[in-house]
């Protein structure tokens, strides 16, 4: 039986502050107050003094409330039994099913070996022709959705994990609203799902430590079926709270803030559990596809900024549409390449052909005379939004770029697109 | 092993702890941590009273108040021989696919390998003989390395001469085998093998002079080499918000600059980066010497997961081993990415020290930090009369992507080239996004100063007249304006932006640079006559394209000259003579 102590000697915010000796630095603990047992982590040793995040908050603790320490960190069980379940940012089963035991491992371990990672190969289709001609998404990619609270960005995520190929899906939400949670679990029940699926959910009535703990929960399961040579799918949601309950722990903690009250090491935390996203030579791979909310449409704000800097791209939703202009995929030149040919050409001008409509529609808007070209490509936009842009377009790839010469040929000369010759001669529609 | 611990851990504050000690301690000693059976390392960053406090440069998950500290009397130092080029280590010279082949999937903490393989056989030929007087830095024989002939260098540290009492004969050695015995007239000996180490944190400083760098360094990034040039042995920065190319340009640099060797510090950003240079390396030829391009690169991988004070170590790791080969004779460039997340180290770092916070909470050494780092750059003329450089390019990554930010004005204050990517520039899909008319070299290129100035100087005409039609429209422009935008967007198009897919057009040879350069301004300066604007634009549209479709065109090939002379046909339709 270990030790019990008793002595708390500081509660502020969601951290106690217990006199204690032997503990280990990220040891969990059991706190037992009135009103329940909690968890806890330990955050800071001082001496004596041993700092505890509690997960359930402080509310109720007193001072003589009883610590026991566990003499392991974090952990989260693993086994196919997972599989159809939904958990609290504790790990604690939310679905009312029995508590999973097997296999634990810690969480928030190393980071992979760079030397066992490989260039990432396999395009994930997702059906939306802004991500799979414009911003192809990679199997193994981290990608953030950038978007204002109010836009569809679950909807967007569930749609995207339902026509993605992959063998699990693993589910972090963060401040979810609770019907938020609810459509997640019944999109993914009614299109069958479920089954392949493992849900960490922390809904905005939680307490806000165990938000923490989402992300290295998920990723720590995804992980693990990674290493069983599954391919995964990680979903998050949303980022911009996590961040936000890292920064209230750390004003708790009395640190210096460096940028609009976030701490220091905001970017080495959002790092550590994006850079999870991997694919291993020999195993499996995890894809993490994440929202992150700009508080003003701000990208400027530290949790995107940050995080554009960590992950290998970004899709901007605004106005129900996938942007094209800053929502890039980094990796898609990996594979873009396999498709067809004629894939990174027709990127490329469509795109600046848009930014030339964009440019005219300005010009348009203050009243200036539209010249022949002008009025080229103001129908060339107006076919582009509507055709490609609109999220409800669901076509394959090879369907997409057809459209795309089509709609080019429909609008312009050969000359005045800038394709290059060859390209032009193969696949200009004639008719 | 009980009389080496000297100290006990007091506190734990995330990768921080502090220890107080018995004996002397001194600052930017290496220190070990012990947990079980797992030895951390930590270096010694503050002292005060007889507590230390100690940065550690791994998850420190589990450490306890009273747990053993061990100190090295060593400061944190890298290990300097033969076998270091094609290597890929971790910020503390840990070599990651031994250790990958040692832990499987994921590094762990505290194991540390030797950096050079002590088994390999390296065929010596000493360069002296016993009895001759040698200095620091001094050759004593030289082992092949891949293409380059690695010296054994005389101790970077000895004083005054010393004479040399033995030295290997021709033959296969390992590098721990001793190669030379030297004694100075104090009578001091030291035995030699060809491992030499050296503090990360101080710079080698066995040359005879420093010299001001004037060689251009070729990087066929035509951008780069026309307008805004780096010299061999001088320093530059390429700040840019995300997404806008930063390193896309750093690995376009790390394959064709024209170096002996390339050393990559990839501190604190994305794995998969690194994993593209590390697999696709091996597999790429070096155009300059035939073989594979690994043989000339050496890759200091320490990602945005790894552990947060061994991104610090990172870079100063990466300058130590260019400077190393620097003394070889040779010319390296050090490309760091990026150089922001190292200063969010110390950043955090900063913080948990509990220092006053300087502007954006960054420490207020943050200037000195960076400065003395570029400084590490430089070209010099070592003992012997060869010459030697390094050249510094650090991405920076502003937060926000404001440039007004510390980090890279710091960095500005100290760099000879400000390769500056723009935001507009990247979403228009203009690559590289280097911005033309905000960035600056201070060094001089290979080609006529009046042609560039000519060439800038449109580019300037034609920015204005478009913000100009932004407000009065095309119609409130003269078609002599209209021209000059044209031609303006014709130069960024064709000459400005280089396709990086293209294998012909993503790589620029110095030669064909001043060739196309050259046929571009005469395009440039041509008097056109135009009546309609739509003519104007349709005209430009035209030349454009061929242009464009003669840049991925093989200079050796004869379809090279055709398209060349379907361009002049194209342009003498609308020259105007009178």
């Amino acid at each position: 039986m270990r030790k019990v102590y008793q002595k708390i000697e500081q509660i502020a915010g969601n951290v106690i502050v217990v006199r204690a000796d032997g503990v280990g630095y990220r040891e969990l603990a059991e706190v037992t107050s009135p009103f329940g047992v909690s968890l806890a982590q330990v955050i800071r040793l001082d001496g004596e003094q041993v700092y505890l995040q509690v997960f359930s908050g402080s509310r109720g603790i007193s001072t003589d409330s009883e610590v026991r320490f566990l003499g392991h960190t974090m952990e989260v069980p693993f086994s196919d039994a997972l599989l159809g379940r939904v958990f609290t940012g504790s790990g604690a089963p939310r679905d009312r099913g029995p508590a999973i035991t097997e296999n634990m491992t810690a969480i928030g371990g190393p980071s992979a070996n760079p030397a066992k990672r490989i260039i990432p190969r396999n395009m994930v289709r997702t059906g939306i022709p802004m991500i799979d001609l414009f911003n192809t998404l990679v199997e193994s990619q981290k990608l953030p959705i950038f978007s204002v609270a109010g836009e569809p960005y679950n909807p967007l995520l569930a749609r995207i994990a339902m026509q993605a190929e992959v063998d699990v899906i693993v589910l972090g939400g963060m401040g979810l609203k609770h019907d938020d949670y609810l459509f997640f679990r019944d999109t993914l029940e009614s299109q069958g799902a479920l089954s392949r699926s493992v849900l960490f959910i922390h809904t905005a009535a939680d307490p806000v430590v165990e938000c923490l703990m989402v992300p290295d929960l998920a990723l720590a399961v995804a992980e693990q079926f990674a290493l069983q040579n599954k391919r995964v799918l990680v979903l998050l949601t949303d980022m911009t709270t996590f961040s936000d309950a890292m920064k209230e722990i750390a004003i708790t903690m009395e640190q210096i803030p460096s940028n609009r009250g976030y701490p220091g090491d905001l970017y080495s935390q959002l790092a550590a559990r994006y850079e999870k996203a991997v694919d291993f030579d020999t195993a499996g791979s995890i894809t993490i596809l994440a929202v992150t909310t700009m508080p003003g449409d701000d990208v400027t704000h530290p949790v995107p900024d940050n995080t554009g800097y960590i992950t290998e791209g970004q899709f901007y939703l605004r106005n129900g549409r996938i942007e094209p202009f800053g929502s890039l995929s980094r990796l898609k030149q990996l594979v873009n390449k396999k498709t067809r040919e004629d894939h990174r050409t027709i990127m490329d001008s469509m795109i600046q052909l848009y930014a030339s409509y964009k440019d005219t529609l300005e010009k348009q808007s203050m009243g200036f005379r539209m010249s022949g070209w002008d009025q080229k490509l103001l129908k060339y936009g107006a076919r582009f939004e509507v055709e490609m842009m609109d999220l409800s377009v669901n076509i394959p790839i090879e369907k997409a770029l057809d459209l795309g010469w089509s709609i080019l040929a429909d609008c312009f000369e050969r000359a005045e697109t800038g394709i290059p010759t060859k390209l032009v001669e193969k696949y200009w529609p004639t008719a | 092993m009980s009389e080496s611990v000297s100290g006990t851990i007091v506190g734990v504050n995330g990768n921080l702890i502090r220890v107080r000690f018995d004996e002397a301690v001194s600052q930017n000693e290496v220190a070990y941590a012990v947990t079980g059976s797992v030895r951390l390392k930590a270096e010694v960053i503050r002292v005060r009273g007889q507590v230390a406090d100690l940065q550690v440069f791994e998850d420190t998950t589990d450490l306890r108040i009273g747990s053993p500290v061990e100190f090295s009397r060593e400061l944190l130092s890298v290990e300097l021989g033969p076998g270091l080029l094609g290597s890929i280590y971790d910020g503390l010279q840990n070599p990651l696919p031994e250790l990958a082949a040692e832990c499987g999937f994921f590094l762990q903490r505290g194991r540390y390998l030797h950096p050079l393989n002590r088994e390999q056989s390296w065929s010596f030929k000493p360069a002296v003989e016993a009895g001759a007087t040698v200095t620091a830095a001094q050759t004593l024989g030289s082992v092949p390395e891949g293409i380059f002939e690695h010296r054994i260098m005389a101790p970077f540290r000895l004083s005054g001469p010393w004479t040399v009492e033995k030295i290997a004969a021709a033959g296969s050695y390992k590098v721990t085998e001793p190669i030379a015995t030297i004694v100075n007239e104090r009578g001091d000996r030291h035995e030699l093998t060809m491992i030499q180490r050296w503090p990360v944190k101080m710079p080698i400083r066995a040359y005879a002079e420093r010299l001001r760098p004037v060689d251009p360094l070729v990087t066929k990034i035509r951008i780069v080499d026309t307008f805004f040039p780096i010299a061999r042995g001088g320093t530059y920065c390429i700040p840019g918000p995300f997404g806008a190319g930063k390193t896309v340009l750093q690995q376009i640099t790390s394959r064709n600059a024209d170096v002996d060797i390339v050393i990559i510090a990839a501190c604190g950003e994305r794995a998969g980066e690194v994993v593209e240079t590390l697999r696709e390396f091996p597999e790429l030829t070096d155009p300059r010497t035939g073989r594979s391009l690994m043989e000339r690169t050496l890759i200091i991988c320490n990602t945005s997961s790894m552990p947060v004070a061994a991104r610090e170590a990172s870079v100063y790791t990466a300058v130590t081993i260019a400077e190393y080969y620097r003394q070889m004779g040779l010319h390296v460039l050090l490309l760091a990415d990026s150089t922001s997340r190292w200063a969010q180290a110390l950043r955090e770092m900063s913080g948990r020290l509990e220092e006053i916070p300087g502007e954006e909470a960054f420490p207020a050494y943050l200037e000195s930090v960076i400065a003395s780092f570029y400084e590490r750059g430089g070209l010099v003329r070592l003992h012997d009369g060869g010459t030697g450089s390094v050249t510094i390019g650090g991405t920076v990554s502003p937060a926000g992507g404001n440039f007004e930010e510390p980090v890279t004005q710091s960095t500005l204050k100290v760099v000879g080239a400000f390769h500056g990517l723009s935001r507009e520039r990247s979403d228009a899909r203009r690559y590289p996004a280097i911005h033309p008319l905000e960035s600056w070299s201070k060094y001089e290129g290979v080609f006529n100063l009046d042609d560039v100035a000519f060439a800038r100087k449109l580019l300037r005409t034609g920015n204005e007249v478009s913000q100009m039609m932004k407000v009065v429209g095309e119609e409130g422009t003269s078609i002599e304006d209209f021209a000059t935008y044209l031609k303006s967007e014709y130069l960024d198009t064709v000459y400005l932006q280089q396709d990086a897919f293209d294998e012909v057009d993503s790589a620029t040879a110095g030669d064909r640079q001043k060739y196309v350069f050259g046929r571009i301004l005469k395009v440039l300066k041509t008097r056109m006559n135009f009546s309609e604007k739509d003519e104007a634009r349709h005209f430009f549209q035209k030349l454009t394209q061929m242009t464009k479709d003669w840049n991925r065109i093989h200079i050796d090939k004869p379809e090279f000259k055709q398209a060349e002379e379907a361009l002049e046909k194209a342009l003498a339709e609308v020259t105007d003579y009178a």
